[in-house]
């Protein structure tokens, strides 16, 4: 009994991968709230009913929330822990799913996630709050100091590359989400792309996805809707890129491989190198030409595709195929 | 300052100390403090109301951080809280923990020669000794056990007694746990908190360790692995998160360094057990379950029980897993076989109890039943299946409705009920706030039973932290305090 651990139980990764999930859509939803409520301040043309629905489409239309009047949607969209759309119950959800694989979290990772949802239990109740900007900045806050610990003081090992391989999927189907909804909404309207409303719009796009400042130290403020379809989807270096959330869903996945010596990954790999390679060939001048719109839904196919796989390898494989290996 | 000196300095702190005819764990009949209490006596009284209070919450705070926590059923869903816990160790003397601890191994040799007996030949049932229909009536006792071989006769690798002290200042057994005892962990930390908040005064006694522990249980369950698995994988089966011990179960997978796992985990093939990783299956030799039997297999006990492993006790059947403890032992701690043990003792052993048991009516028979309804106001009376202090009457403590419904539901069912009398046993010094009061307190050492014996020295002393209560269950509101076994 020397060595302790070949391999990690699959209930665990199931729960590590959803933490990391949970927590990058906590903060993906927070950021798209706050972001068009800022934008509502801005006086773009436009109405407030059309955002607010673009914004539930953005989480692809959670269950009973058709309401479009702005207050309501964000008050059930971030404190309302009844809502599991809610950028509450999404914490709720991870801090859950790391209770039941507490001894295998640090201590630090623990208490940070758990305090944060502590706070946000206080908020639920009091209803809210006088400071909603305040309020979201405090649990955006804490989302961040949980992805820091994670890294600092969680080993490397399969369980922090599934929380990994978690964020980066979700937060890849989200920038893939989002641009879908804007393409098809702005860019068949090139012409429109001069007035400033809709200048507000691409921008209120780029910090959905905490891209603007990057945008221009790239491309200047000059923005221009193949740029930003070209920066958001295919730039190698900015964390929240297509091309960047997929890469790290390779690399998380090579990882994984490497700890449990799976002998039949080959078809996970193989899935998602393809979809990085055909990120990393690509050329945003032909997306463009062959409808970007369809472009996007096959890379959401696709990420799902290795989602499933993840599963049918990793976790919810079946007793035939784990036996004949 | 001598001790006298304190005392009459600092007559306050124990103002509050009523001595009487329960067992006094610091003062003897005429008020002197016992030798082995004289150092902590001292160094509390001696110690500044401020400085006792900083070092009390200093040990609350490193409870609450680690999340020590216990859950309460019957509230809502996931109540945690911590563990209430006093700063005055209770003291076992060398020659006290002797008497108890070879007690202790002899009450639970029998214990488990009676089970391997009852699930095979039966001699003691065809002999007369115990009832067969107490046996057979039992809710515990498991048909599917009868005839299987276990890894070397033993029964129950991990027991928790529970020791009471009388007036006379002699322990007895209150209750053999021998299904799936829990508290361990509180034992183990109520050390760990002691040690850092008051390193002075243990230095000062010579306390026997318990801190090897969870190699012990580990070294048990290795020894009763199959044969034919030299490097036995063994696990940790829990009901999962929501079980008012996970504390427990995640504290000691970790400590025994093994996987914790609960029911959908694992599965069944061929009878052999696997866990499902992301390497793959892989077999699983041992399991150290703290699942009651009821909730293990749905296939062979409760078919809605979605906790267990399906086939579970077939493959323990054909030998490829070990289970600890065996499936069925909860026959020898029901409360009717209870009354049966010093029997059982002298049969299989052929010796005296070192231990006795507290004086039990059954209520089965008629004679004692009648005499325990005209003194219901007098008795204890439990149910014979439960745990943890539920579903009890105290009799002194009980209105007339509650006895009115306990007298019907013992004559409704008499097989279901032992009574008691109540005890007046031992009280130990506790920390109220700034003064020492006397509260009740119970015993609870744990052993374990694989290749020998091993009792851990002291085990949990548990406290029943409201004034004249004696009820110390957790559950119920109980608390402990860490216990020394000093040496010879």
């Amino acid at each position: 009994m020397g060595t302790r651990r070949i391999a990690m139980l699959s209930r665990v990764a199931d729960s590590m991968y959803w933490i990391g999930r949970y927590l990058e859509r906590a903060e993906n939803t927070l950021r798209i709230v706050d972001v068009n409520m800022n934008l509502m301040l801005e006086g773009s043309h436009t109405r407030s009913e059309t955002r607010w629905r673009r914004v539930l489409q953005a989480f692809s239309n959670p269950a009973g929330m058709e309401e479009t009047d702005g207050d309501t949607t964000i008050e059930s969209l971030i404190f309302d822990m009844g809502n599991r759309a809610s950028a509450a119950a999404c914490v709720a959800l991870a801090r859950e799913s790391a209770r039941q694989v507490r001894d295998e979290l640090s201590s630090e990772q623990w208490q940070k996630l758990n305090s944060l949802y502590h706070q946000l239990c206080e908020m639920h109740l009091s209803g809210r709050p006088a400071m909603v900007s305040d309020a979201m900045q405090t649990i955006l806050d804490g989302v961040h100091l949980f992805q820091g610990v994670t890294d600092t003081t969680m080993t490397h090992g399969e369980g922090w590359q599934f929380i990994r391989a978690g964020r980066y999927m979700e937060r890849a189907m989200q920038t893939a989400t989002l641009l879908e909804l804007y393409y098809r909404e702005f860019f068949s309207n090139r012409d429109l792309f001069a007035d400033a409303s809709q200048y507000v719009e691409w921008v209120g796009l780029l910090r959905c996805c905490t891209a603007f400042e990057s945008y221009c130290t790239v491309y200047t403020a000059d923005l221009t809707p193949e740029r930003i379809l070209e920066f958001l989807l295919l730039h190698r270096r900015f964390p929240h890129s297509l091309w960047y959330s997929v890469n790290s869903i390779v690399e998380a996945l090579a990882g994984i491989e490497q700890g449990s010596h799976r002998a039949s990954a080959d078809e996970l790999a193989r899935r998602a190198g393809r979809l990085r390679a055909s990120l990393s060939f690509a050329q945003i001048g032909e997306i463009i030409e062959q409808d970007a719109a369809a472009y996007l839904r096959q890379v959401l196919d696709q990420c799902r595709m290795i989602q499933e796989l993840i599963y049918r390898l990793y976790i919810s494989y079946s007793i035939d195929t784990a036996l004949a290996m | 300052m001598t001790l006298s000196d304190l005392l009459t300095s600092n007559s306050r702190a124990l103002e509050q100390y009523p001595l009487d005819d329960a067992f006094d764990e610091m003062f003897n009949r005429s008020g002197e403090p016992r030798p082995e209490y004289r150092e902590l006596l001292k160094a509390f009284l001696a110690m500044p109301a401020e400085e006792l209070d900083a070092r009390k919450r200093s040990a609350d705070l490193s409870f609450l951080t680690e999340g020590i926590t216990f859950t309460v059923y019957g509230r809502e869903e996931g109540t945690e809280r911590i563990f209430p816990y006093d700063l005055l160790p209770r003291i076992v003397t060398h020659q006290e923990w002797e008497i108890i601890s070879k007690g202790l191994e002899q009450r639970i040799m029998a214990l488990n020669l009676f089970l391997r007996d009852i699930y095979h030949e039966g001699k003691i049932l065809n002999d007369g000794v115990v009832p067969r229909e107490i046996v057979y009536t039992c809710r515990h006792f498991r048909r599917e056990m009868r005839g299987l071989q276990v890894p070397r006769n033993i029964y129950i690798a991990v027991t928790g007694s529970d020791l009471l002290r009388l007036s006379t200042g002699e322990f007895v057994v209150l209750e053999d746990n021998l299904r799936v005892p829990s508290g361990v962990s509180y034992m183990l930390t109520n050390r760990r908190a002691m040690k850092r908040t008051l390193p002075q005064l243990f230095r000062k006694y010579r306390v026997r360790p318990i801190d090897h522990y969870a190699q012990m249980l580990l070294s048990t369950l290795r020894s009763l692995a199959p044969e034919s698995r030299p490097e036995p994988t063994i696990v940790l089966l829990t009901p999962g998160s929501y079980n008012s011990a996970y504390f427990e179960h995640t504290y000691l997978a970790r400590q025994m360094g093994i996987e914790l796992v609960e029911g959908r985990d694992l599965l069944v093939h061929d009878n052999f057990v696997y866990m499902r990783t992301t390497a793959g299956l892989r077999r699983v030799d041992v399991i150290y379950r703290r699942v009651d039997d009821d909730f293990s297999d749905p296939l062979a006990f409760r078919p809605d029980s979605i906790l267990g492993v399906a086939g579970l006790l077939n493959a323990y059947r054909s030998g490829n897993v070990t289970i600890a403890n065996a499936f069925g032992t909860g026959v020898a701690d029901d409360k009717a076989i209870y009354a049966y043990v010093p029997r059982i003792i002298r049969y299989y052993l052929g010796e005296e109890p070192l231990l006795n048991n507290v004086e039990t009516f059954l209520l089965s028979d008629d004679l004692q039943r009648e005499h325990v309804l005209a003194n219901l106001a007098s008795m204890v009376v439990k149910p014979v299946g439960e745990s943890g202090g539920y579903g009890m009457l105290i009799g002194p403590h009980s209105t007339p409705e509650q006895r009115t419904r306990f007298r019907d539901a013992i004559n409704a069912n008499p097989r279901n009920f032992i009574a008691q009398p109540t005890l007046t046993f031992s009280r130990a010094p506790c920390l109220m706030g700034d003064r020492i009061e006397p509260r009740h307190v119970d015993l609870r050492p744990y052993i374990l039973y694989g290749d020998q014996i091993h009792i851990a020295p002291g085990g949990l002393t548990r406290v029943a932290l409201q004034k004249g209560s004696l009820v110390v269950n957790s559950s119920q509101g109980g608390g402990s305090k860490d216990t020394w076994v000093l040496e010879e």
